[in-house]
């Protein structure tokens, strides 16, 4: 196998990567502002069931929750299977990360003085506008750092997919390692991870310089 | 001559017996004064007194467990109302007042221009929305081949109102910066703005929505001593016929020089009121007194 197949083979590994990576953001981006809004519900039980979900989700391997989520239907005796296994992943990632998303949301909004909204209030704004034109970009700004952090990780923790056999960069490069017996594609799918966060890095890197046009 | 006519026309705002508590706090303890339109009520007394929450009651940021309100002789809010008001028909109250914070509290996100106006865009909108609604309604009930006609005309007024609100928006808030003297700060940030033009911003803020009643809460506690001074100036070039304002203030020099009436809290209840002269000449209570020579103290 030349050094070219080798290359092929990982890109085409990265481009299932990549699809896991950005469903899961995508999807998960949203729904960790819900459960952040959730978890810090006037209404106490809704309240209580979020911070408890979110402490199992955050409290337990998210290699588990892939195999869970993966057989968990079909162990229970439930007539159901995920379309695919990559499909499988993306719920469970999606799952694992609404909840880490959210404590960062719940973070940001907790960051923006009460004076905030009530100036909004007394201004007769309803309470939608004061979210949207208010709160939110203080909060967007003020979550970047954190935001930047998970998102990162997330990239690597693609990777875990590989336990329900989606074949993503690193198990591709496993498989590669067996069938030619050398090492080095292991370490050339970690160059691609490398210059994969190193784009997000300078990305957010210009997305906080913009946003720090004003001081606190 | 003047005084007497103005002492028997009805009040402006009328508050009654405002009681709120805070868990096992009573803050207010029955509180009641009249306003008339066009005067200054300064509120005097020590920290922790109930002072502000009775501003912020008044501003419907809290919501007194008892007591009626009354402005220009409509009834605006009574505790004994049992179905729960909505949210909208609380903000529809709360554009009566306005309120200037003790911490400012602009969007530090936003220009001083667009600290002012974006308010007044929101409620422009809604008018907007408000109007386009109406308008589809008509279209429905024209007849078919008239409709598209129609459109045409009705986007053309929509356009021209939009064209009108602007306008009229940013010549209300460059006179409003002309009025707190910060025409030349229009495109700063808050930060970049000391503690008094952030005050002199947020004034303008709150004027832009033209209040019937305009709030302060302690407007000048949080800046330095030498800054109070713009602060005070701009607040007392404020007073005209019609502008009621309701000032919680620790500066006595500035409430005996701006008042019409003062009021003394202690405790959550008024523990004196009267003219500035009465309150701060010749105090009847002996613990406004107390208050009275412990603020000169401080002074010296």
């Amino acid at each position: 196998m030349s050094f070219g197949e080798v290359t092929l083979e990982l890109l085409q590994g990265f481009g299932t990567t990549c699809m896991l990576f950005a469903l899961t953001l995508v999807l998960s981006l949203p729904l960790g502002l819900l459960l952040g809004l959730a978890s810090m519900s006037k209404f106490k039980p809704l309240k209580v069931v979020v911070r408890v979900f979110i402490w199992v989700i955050r409290g337990t391997p998210l290699m588990l929750q892939i195999i869970i989520i993966m057989f968990g239907p079909g162990l229970l005796g439930l007539h159901f299977s995920w379309p695919s296994r990559a499909f499988a992943a993306v719920v469970a990632f999606v799952i694992n990360y609404s909840c880490y998303f959210a404590v960062i949301y719940r973070g940001g909004f907790e960051s923006v003085p009460k004076g905030q909204y009530e100036a909004g209030q007394v201004l007769g704004m309803k309470k939608h506008q004061i979210f949207f034109h208010v709160v939110l970009f203080q909060v967007f700004r003020h979550i970047l750092p954190p935001m930047s952090n998970e998102i990162l990780t997330l990239v690597k923790d693609t990777s875990l997919a590989q336990v329900i056999s989606v074949g993503e960069i690193i198990f591709v490069a496993q498989d590669i390692m067996n069938n030619i017996y050398v090492i080095y594609p292991l370490f050339y799918a970690g160059v691609f991870y490398l210059v994969f966060c190193g784009i997000l890095t300078l990305l957010f890197g210009w997305l906080e310089k913009k946003t720090k046009f004003y001081k606190v | 001559m003047e005084t007497i006519a103005k002492t028997e026309a009805s009040p402006f705002l009328e508050v009654k017996n405002y009681r709120k508590r805070f868990g096992e706090n009573e803050v207010l303890k029955g509180i009641s004064f009249t306003l008339h339109k066009g005067e200054v009520l300064a509120i005097i007394g020590s920290s922790g007194g109930g002072k502000t929450t009775l501003l912020r009651c008044l501003n419907f940021l809290e919501i007194p467990d008892e007591g009626e309100l009354y402005l220009g002789g409509e009834r605006l809010f009574g505790a004994d109302e049992k179905v729960k008001v909505s949210d909208a028909r609380v903000r529809e109250k709360r554009l009566h007042f306005g309120l200037v914070f003790q911490q400012f509290n602009l969007f530090p996100q936003y220009t001083v221009f667009k600290n002012i106006t974006l308010a007044q865009a929101l409620l422009a909108r809604q008018e907007l929305a408000r109007k386009k609604k109406a308008f589809a309604q008509a279209r429905k009930s024209a007849p078919k081949e008239k409709r598209a006609q129609l459109k045409a005309e009705q986007k053309k007024i929509l356009a021209e109102i939009r064209a009108n609100q602007r306008s009229s928006i940013e010549q209300r808030t460059l006179a409003l910066l002309e009025r707190v003297g910060l025409s030349e700060k229009k495109d700063a940030y808050p930060f970049e703005l000391s503690g008094g033009q952030q005050q002199r911003v947020a004034i303008a803020r709150a004027l832009a929505l033209s209040p019937d009643i305009l709030c302060f809460d302690e407007p000048t506690s949080a800046l330095d001593p030498e800054l109070t001074g713009e602060v005070l100036k701009v607040i007392k070039g404020l007073k005209s016929s019609d502008s009621t304002m309701i000032v919680v203030t620790h500066e006595m020099e500035f409430a005996r020089s701006v008042a019409d009436h003062v009021i003394f809290i202690a405790d959550g209840q008024i523990e004196e009121e009267g003219t500035p002269e009465e309150v701060f000449g010749s105090p009847k209570s002996e613990k406004t007194q107390a208050f009275l020579r412990k603020s000169l103290e401080e002074l010296f």
